[in-house]
């Protein structure tokens, strides 16, 4: 669990500039904006229909968003390949299942950890579908086009995101 | 079959560009939300910015098209900020942390599990917010200089200057 200090990677600047060159590739070569989140609902339906497709087939959003492999559904599951290879080759890969600041706050307990982390991805997405896109489809792809709807959910996102931390992290501790 | 491969490589070199710039990390994500570490928002406005100006000359040379999602202020507001809940307790978004997984954070999975779940609930609930929350303030596809009623450049430009100050001021105070 020891830290690497020797784990720098790269400026965020630069990462962020070459991240804003491949979004512009992105959009002139093919005409996709990136987004990320549903990829998720896409995946439910998936799996539900194997439960019970006819009960799937007639939900009115599995319907707006048919479970179907599709360009973002290929995006995300590159964005766990592409980060498998640059912390592989750069050896910061490192099996984690207590995040650093999550440990020094509240322990190295794992299922502590695995509940809120769970409930935490189950209103995170509620919130995303609500809202139309997450960090990826508004936060990135809806404030590079100037959309409203981009900026005001992307500072919705950090007003309630920003409360519920400083209410997590209260005293400072785990910094 | 061209957009699944197309989606693959833009996903795999947006997962190696966010583990080089170490954003996908639950330190990183809740060190922003706390104001302690500027590393997301300095990567994340970076690659927005860049792409901004490259999306709009595209555009107007008349190579790509924009792909607005409409502002609906209900879903955005609502959404938005039952998003932000989800994200500081979870500590990763619906698209890092895949990335998260990928570079050995398997906290991620519980995540996705999530993930997965609230989505169906959303799925679920769809028909009801369909006719509620999501008819709260339509006011369709809009962005910044249509609603100002003046030139995107003019709106780009002072976006520029306001993130270099930006960038300025979070390394002048070490964030």
């Amino acid at each position: 669990m020891e830290q690497k200090e020797n784990d720098k990677g790269w400026s965020p600047y630069i990462a962020g500039f070459l991240t804003g060159l491949l979004l512009i590739a992105s959009v002139w070569f093919t005409g996709k904006y990136v987004g990320a989140s549903t990829t998720f609902v896409r995946s439910t339906g998936f799996i539900e229909k194997v439960f019970d497709a006819e009960r799937v087939g007639s939900m009115e959003y599995f319907k707006k968003e048919l479970p179907k492999i599709d360009w973002q559904f290929l995006f995300v599951i590159g964005i766990f390949i592409g980060s498998l290879i640059a912390s592989t080759t750069s050896k910061t890969f490192r099996l984690q299942g207590v995040p650093d600041m999550w440990q020094g706050r509240f322990g190295p307990g794992r299922a502590k950890r695995a509940i809120v982390a769970f409930i935490g991805g189950a209103v995170a997405i509620f919130g995303a579908r609500l809202a139309d896109g997450c960090p990826s489809g508004h936060g990135l792809s809806g404030s590079l086009q100037l959309a409203i709807s981009g900026y005001v959910s992307l500072i919705c996102f950090f007003i309630s995101g920003i409360v519920v931390a400083g209410i997590l992290y209260k005293g400072g501790e785990g910094k | 079959m061209n957009e699944l491969i197309y989606g693959s490589i833009t996903g795999i070199i947006f997962g190696f560009l966010l583990q080089k710039g170490r954003v996908i990390r639950y330190d990183k994500q809740l060190g922003a939300l706390r104001l302690l570490d500027m590393t997301i928002v300095k990567f994340m406005f970076t690659s927005i910015l860049v792409a901004m100006v490259g999306v709009y000359i595209l555009k107007d040379l008349g190579i790509a098209k924009l792909s607005l999602k409409p502002t609906v202020l209900g879903g955005n507001i609502v959404g938005g900020l039952i998003f932000g809940i989800g994200w500081g307790l979870l500590g990763y978004c619906p698209g890092t942390q895949l990335g998260a997984l990928g570079e050995g954070r398997w906290d991620a999975i519980w995540g996705i599990l999530g993930m997965l779940v609230g989505a169906g609930i959303f799925a679920e609930m769809y028909p009801f917010l369909k006719r509620t929350v999501l008819q709260w303030g339509d006011f369709g596809k809009i962005t910044i200089p249509q609603v100002l009623g003046i030139n995107h450049w003019i709106v780009i430009v002072a976006f520029v200057i306001i993130g270099i100050l930006m960038f300025r001021w979070f390394e002048k105070k070490g964030l």
